[in-house]
Order: structure tokens, then sequence, then C-alpha cells
């Protein structure tokens, strides 16, 4: 096996940098009948390229270089031979099998609905290499190797790669069945592998949508009503249209959209227009408003998400009760790239440039905006600057935006579509404002006889086209997932959900309901385990008895991070677990006190149960970028309303995580034979609770309300 | 009418004395690899070299930068800049990937000005650049390897 640093070395040597976003070109020594293209998801060229067409956009959690491996993995290909392509929006090709029917890069199912079907396309295709050459040679097919992208057969000494044998291979028919490897006959997978989008994310050139400019193309900014609900009274565009540049000024379902040919003239062009809007039907409610009107539904029976036992009766007999409310803000994903969207609007036709998670439907809702049949949409997926979610919408909202201002100025020509940070900040789409209460009752021996935990927030799902698959008997169940599946030992539980009706536009935040309900549930029985003077892993491993995949995580965090070991004064250490997205994390982190009482994390170690693990380093990235994303949101990230107002604007008052701020972290993978899990969400869970509960141990305080930032008046937000 | 020299080039555009350098750089000369993520110099994502001054060009009037010399991620080929994107790539740093020019272009202002950069100074350095996938950890690993290997 080649180490990594040699592997580089050579894959650069051989000038063979990795591409992502390679097109066939249609160049005479790529004849589309020389192009070798068994399936949906493989195309090898006779220039011996093997292109993956990924169905998953590549959004920094690594899907592009995951999906390959498998694929290369049963081809037997060489690393240096793969480039990676977005695929077309194709709900018949390239519906996600664990979400669909639509296509869909969401809830970390990535590597785990493409296992199966990219493990059959590469190994289909090679059986097809393999076929060809044995009729090429005349050689039974049985005789033949393959390895690192060359075909070989060892008694004639006859060689050939893929691009070679791909005009051949091209005219024949798939089998019927082919063999998959067993785990013992990897490869690839399991091992670390350079990333396929490393060279051109290094040195500038890989392509965003914000990064995509055409002939003539105009650039658009939106002025969207202040508070969430208001609508457009009416608008004077003299003084934008006289702005240089500026050359349209057009009412659109979502305000008023200024188009110009640069951004510079677009922006100055909305900040000239003047505009009445009507709030008489926009939401006004504050966050305060909304925690105090929470709190007290938190009190009040709530739709039943899971019922073991009688937890109520059980906590009422119980010698000890312990209670807590925990209020959770609401919070923008504000990925890197803000959002964006680029429409070419022809008389026949729809040409859609952007990092879209759900591709079909954004060509659904272009389609009807636009007023064309969807087959008359396309969409190109570019790569995209981070999502977190945020780019998964069940409207299609930004491209369906684009679509609106391409389709009012006539279609003439092609606009991108460009919210701003502050668009992006005060745009609503944020993970919900919850309150959850939680109450245990304990005997005298410490053990818990029952556990009550009540949600109250707005469900993401309802009024969308999700609800009829997750929306069932009132519960949303991204509204309790992480609570109402808690693995521990606990005879009476319940768990019961209040959903409220806010006029505030909500969506999944990396990691969607275990944003919340790892944080409560696992704050929670730190406080269990110190009421009853028991240590918190000793507890946990007590109650996770039944859950051999939990209980090995937790043993393996416990061991690495030396749980029992003393540490230095000053520093104290918290663990959580947690499941989501069929993969289990658990953290332990180390925590000293800022000078101004926030704390600071120096360490985390992290163990993590994803099934095989295809790229052990990009694993290791999502639970690097999954504490720090995660531990953003914990210190400093809220989005408050005042009146109906988002407070904050930009990264100045929304504060995103910074260097300074970001622990050490040490990542332990539990070997797996199983099916891949997820990876991109499963990491954020723990840290908040974690970090709590060794806040605990320093200071004695309980932080029942997110931010941590609010612990302390420096860091409360005055935006 | 503008005149500015960007990676050892003199452009002319047309742009006002007031526009950001970053909308000359992508509107108007095509240099995508420098990005738009907040627009008030509190991200990084924009940033470039103005006479090797790592500079948050989001903020920075194109006008101001008569007899400046700017360069971009496109234009980066210095020795430290090569040894920067080396460990960048070898330690697999970026995720989505869209805020690394402007890590790779503070790292590489850090680098030239000191070879040998302790957490703190890289922590000092790097904190006007923002990465919503936290990459810092590799961010880190990566400036003191391409330190390293440039003997520092």
């Amino acid at each position: 096996m080649l180490t990594r640093r040699r592997f580089v070395q050579s894959s650069t040597l051989a000038g063979a940098a990795l591409l992502v976003g390679f097109r066939f070109d249609g160049s005479p020594t790529m004849a589309a009948d020389a192009v070798f293209a068994p399936n949906a998801f493989i195309r090898i060229a006779p220039d011996n390229t093997v292109t993956i067409i990924s169905k998953h956009i590549e959004l920094g959690q690594g899907s592009y270089t995951g999906l390959a491996t498998i694929l290369a993995e049963e081809l037997d290909a060489d690393w240096s031979q793969i480039r990676v392509e977005a695929a077309p929006a194709d709900v018949e090709k390239y519906s996600n099998l664990k979400a669909g029917p639509f296509q869909l890069t969401g809830g970390s199912t990535a590597m785990a609905n493409s296992w199966e079907q990219h493990r059959r396309a590469g190994a289909t295709a090679r059986a097809i290499l393999v076929e060809a050459a044995a009729q090429e040679w005349g050689v039974p097919a049985a005789e033949i190797a393959v390895d690192r992208g060359v075909v070989s057969h060892a008694p004639s000494g006859r060689r050939a790669t893929f691009g070679e044998l791909a005009p051949r291979a091209a005219k024949l028919t798939p089998p019927a069945q082919v063999r998959l490897k067993e785990p013992s006959e990897f490869k690839l997978v399991g091992t670390r592998l350079p990333r396929l989008d490393g060279p051109s994310k290094t040195d500038g050139s890989a392509k965003f949508t914000m990064d995509v400019y055409l002939p003539g193309m105009l650039t658009a900014l939106i002025a969207r009503p202040p508070r969430f609900g208001a609508t457009l009274k009416s608008f004077d565009a003299a003084a934008a249209r006289r702005i240089k540049g500026v050359t349209h000024v057009v009412q659109v379902p979502s305000g008023v959209a200024v188009v110009a040919t640069k951004f510079w003239a677009a922006r100055k062009g909305r900040e000239a227009l003047r505009i009445v809007w009507d709030e008489s039907r926009a939401e006004t409610f504050g966050s305060e408003d909304l925690y105090r009107g929470y709190r007290s539904l938190a009190g009040r029976p709530g739709a039943p998400a899971r019922r073991d036992g009688d937890a109520a009766a059980a906590v009422a007999g119980a010698a000890k009760v312990v209670e807590a409310v925990y209020e959770f803000p609401y919070l923008a994903h504000a990925p890197m790239e803000p959002l964006d969207a680029v429409v070419h609007l022809r008389a026949d036709a729809c040409e859609v440039w952007a990092g879209s998670q759900a591709p079909t439907v954004d060509q659904q809702v272009v389609a009807q905006v636009v007023g064309l049949p969807p087959a008359k949409v396309q969409i190109h997926t570019m790569l995209a600057g981070g999502s977190f979610g945020r780019r998964a919408t069940p409207n299609g909202d930004v491209a369906g935006e684009a679509a609106s201002v391409a389709k009012a100025i006539g279609g003439e020509k092609p606009v991108k579509l460009v919210w701003t940070r502050e668009d992006d900040i005060q745009g609503g789409r944020y993970r919900p404002l919850y309150v959850h209460r939680l109450r245990a009752g304990l005997d005298a021996q410490g053990n818990i006889l029952g556990w009550e935990h009540r949600i109250v927030g707005q469900s993401i799902l309802k009024g969308t086209f999700f609800e009829a698959a997750l929306v069932k008997n009132g519960i949303d169940a991204t509204s309790v997932e992480g609570a109402a599946n808690l693995p521990y030992a606990i005879q009476n539980l319940t768990v019961e959900l209040n959903t409220t009706i806010v006029g505030v536009p909500v969506l999944w935040w990396r990691s969607v309901g275990s944003t919340h309900t790892a944080y409560s549930t696992e704050t929670f029985l730190d406080e269990l385990a110190q009421a009853t003077g028991r240590d918190p892993v000793e507890l946990r491993r007590a109650l996770l008895a039944k859950h051999p995949r939990h209980l090995a995580v937790l043993d393996l965090v416990v061991e690495k991070a030396g749980w029992s070991q003393p540490l230095p004064a000053g520093r104290a250490r918290g663990v959580a677990i947690h499941e989501s997205f069929n993969s289990v994390v658990a953290q332990v982190a180390e925590v000293s006190l800022r000078p101004d009482g926030l704390p600071k994390v120096e360490k985390v170690v992290c163990a993590v149960d994803c099934g095989t693990p295809i790229n052990p380093d990009v694993i290791r990235a999502q639970m690097e970028g999954g504490i720090g994303f995660g531990l953003a949101g914990a210190l400093w990230s809220e989005i408050t309303l005042v009146r109906g107002r988002p407070q904050e604007r930009n990264f100045d008052s929304y504060r995103p995580l910074r260097i300074a701020e970001m622990p050490a972290v040490q990542v332990h993978i539990v070997p797996s034979g199983a099916a891949p899990t997820g990876v991109g969400e499963p990491g954020v869970p723990p840290i908040a609770p974690a970090v709590a509960n060794a806040l605990f141990k320093l200071t004695g305080q309980r932080v029942r309300r997110l931010p941590f930032a609010r612990l302390t008046p420096a860091g409360v937000h005055t935006a | 009418m503008l005149s500015i020299q960007v990676n050892g080039q003199s452009r002319t555009v047309d742009a006002e004395a007031d526009v950001p350098l970053l909308w000359v750089l992508r509107d108007e000369l095509g240099l995508t690899g420098t990005k738009y993520g907040c627009g008030v110099a509190q991200c990084g994502a924009c940033t470039v070299h103005v006479d090797g001054r790592a500079t948050r060009s989001c903020v920075t009037p194109a006008g101001a930068l008569r007899g400046r010399a700017v360069v971009t991620i496109e234009g980066a080929r210095s020795k430290v800049a090569q040894a920067v994107q080396t460990a960048w790539r070898e330690l697999d740093v970026p995720q989505c990937g869209y805020c690394q020019s402007g890590q790779i272009m503070s790292a590489i202002a850090l680098l030239t000005e000191m070879p040998r950069p302790s957490d703190a100074d890289i922590d000092a350095a790097m904190s006007g650049n923002v990465c919503r996938c936290a990459t810092y950890v590799r961010i880190r690993a990566a400036i003191h390897e391409a330190a390293r290997t440039l003997g520092g």
C-alpha cells in the first residue's frame, strides 16, 4: 500500500491531476461510441479516464470522493484515473434510495443509499471489461485479472488499460449477475485516499455557482420584506434605475429585484430603491415572546411521540424529582458561499446552475415558474460552498427566485441571483427555536424510575411535500428525533410534542432534531448522575447495557480520552453520546475557563461507529468539522427576533467559530463490516452537551439556554 | 477607467473608483478564486495580497490601489505559496473549499513574515478567516507542515 504522501507525489509526477468536473467534450478521440458507459454512474473513455457520475452534491462532506471510492473499489480502477461529475437532475436514474423518490443529498444518506448501487455499478463495468479482454485476446474470462486499472492475462502476458478496452466494452451487454467483493478483498475502501476535489480547492480553480459567468449574464439582488410575512405595497425605482449598470427593476413574488450588469451596480441599485411594505400580516413575535409562550406550553400535555409504561405516575411517586427547562434559539446556516443560482431562460428551454441538495425539486419548481415542462429544464449541479441543510428546501426557494427574475425580465439573458450575507442571515429558514422540559423521578438508590420529556417548537416539515412521509399523528419526526428514540433503559418514559405555528420560515440545520435533543437529553442525564452521585460514564454504561454499538463507542472514547486520569487544575472533562442518521458518536470534551467565564474547549476526543468506514480521513474530517460547527452553535450563534425582525446581520453579530476557538480533535473509528451509515451530520450533536457537562464541573453552573455566550454580559449579543 | 496591477500584469477596467477590488477581480477580470463571503471584512474569503500584505478585497476600493501590486490565489506562485498549497493538499484541508483561497492567502502572508509561527501566532494571523466547515484543525496543522518544509 502506498503511503499517502507517496500517493500524492506519484499522482502529481504522472501528471494525472485529480480533476473534478471533467466533462465529455465530444472531441474526435472521444467519439461517443468509443466511450464505455454501462450504467448511469460510470463512463470510461478511450483516454483511460474513469468518470464517476455523482447523484449527490459535493458540499464539503466528501460525497464525490466517497462515491468514487466505492465504485473504483469494485472496478479495480487506479485512483489517479478517477474523475467525478455531477449527475443531471433525473429522478428515474438518480433518486435517493433511502429518501426518494426524488434526487436528494440529505440526512447523511449519500454513502448509505449508494453503497450497493455503486458497488454493483463498478462490479458490472469490471465484468464487461474482463469480457471485452477475453474476446479480444481469445482467452477464458476466468483467467483474467484486474488491478489498479490494468486488465491482464498472466498466461499470455497480455495487458490492456480500461481505456483501450472501452470501445469494445461499449458494444457488450451487461451481465445479469455480478459478484461483489468480500470486505477482505477491499483495496481502496478503508484506506486514506486524497480527496478528488482537493487540488481545485487549493488553487482557486474550483467552480461554485457564484463562479458561473456566462456571456451577457446579469446579476440580480432582491429586496425582501423586513419581517416574515410582509408583502410589497409599492415601490419607486426611479433612483435605482439611474445607477449605472442597472438594467431592470422588476417585481417578483419575494420582493423587488434589481438587475444589473455587475454585482456592485445591483447592490447600489437595491440600496437606492424606495419600497413601502405592507406589514399588516407580518410576524411580530420576538424571541423572548416565543420563549415565554413555549415555556407555558411545555407545562401542558402534547402529542405522544413515545410512551413506555407510566412516566407521570413513576415521577409522581419518586423519592426525588429533577426538572429542567432548556431553551434553544433560532439558528441560521450561514454557509460560506451565500445563496445563489444562475438561470438562463430561452423561449423553449431553461438552464439552471445551482448548488442544490435537491435538483429534481429545483427542476419542478423552475419549470412551474417559467411555464415549461420539467424535461425542458436542465439542472447543472455545481460544487456548493457549504450548506448545512440550507440548500435542501422543499420549495426550491433560491432557484425558484432566480427563475422568477429571469421570467420577469423576459429571459433575454442569463441571470445570476445572489443573496448577500445580510440576506442570508436575515432571510429565515432557521433552525427552529425550541423549548424542552425534562422531568425525572429517582428512587432512594438513584435509579431512574420515570422520564418525561416535552418538546415545544415549530414543525420543519408541516406544509411541505415531506409532510405525508414524515409527519405522523401530529408528530414531525424531525422535532423529536434523538429524544423519542432515547436508547437508555428507563422503564417509564414519555416524549411529547407541542407543535407551534409561527410565521418564521424554518428548516433543517446540520443534524436536524439532534441539534437540540442531544443537548437536553445528554445534559439532563448528567444532572441525574450528579443528583445520585454516580459517574456520568458509569451511569450511561449501565443504561446502555442492551445497546452494544453504543457501548463500544462509549468505551472507546472513554479509553482514548483517559476519562479517569487526573487533569491539571482548572480543567474538566464532559462526555456525551448520541445516535443520529444511524451512526453513533461519543465525545469527551476537555474544557477550561476563559477570563470572561465562557468555556474554552481545549481538546475533544471523538469515537464514531458509522458502519464500514469508506474513507477514514473523510470521516475524521467530518467529525472535526461537525465538532466545530456544533461548537459555533453552542458558544456563539443565535438569531434574535425583536418584534419579528432578526437583529443579527452578518458575521460580526451572527458569530461563527474562529480558529482560536477550535479545540484539538482526536477521532477514533470503530472497525465495522456493517453497511455504511452517515458521517456528515452525526459529529455535531454530542459536542454541545459534552462541553456543558464539563463546564458544570468547573463552575457548578448548568447552561439551559443556548448559546453559552449568554453566560457573560460581554458575550450577549448587542446587535 | 481604472488601472490596477494584478498578478504581475497591468490591467485596465471599466469600473468606478469606489467599486471594491473583490468585484473588479471577479466581475471584470474573471479571477473567481477570490470569493465573496460577507462584504464587510468579517470572514476573509476575499483575502488577496496588496504589496504582500493580506488584505480584505471586499472593503478595498479599487481606486485606492494605484501603484500597488495585487496578487490573488491565481497568481500565488512563490516558494511559500507552493509549500502552503502542497501542505493543504497533503492534509486534505478543504471541505466545501469556498473559504480556502482566502485561508491560503492569509497563510502565505503569515509564513512570508514569520517562518516558524506558534499556534498562538497562527490563531492571531488567521482569526479573520472564517471556515463554516471548521477545517481549523487542519489549517493549523498545514501551516506548521508548510513551515517545516520551508525549513522555517
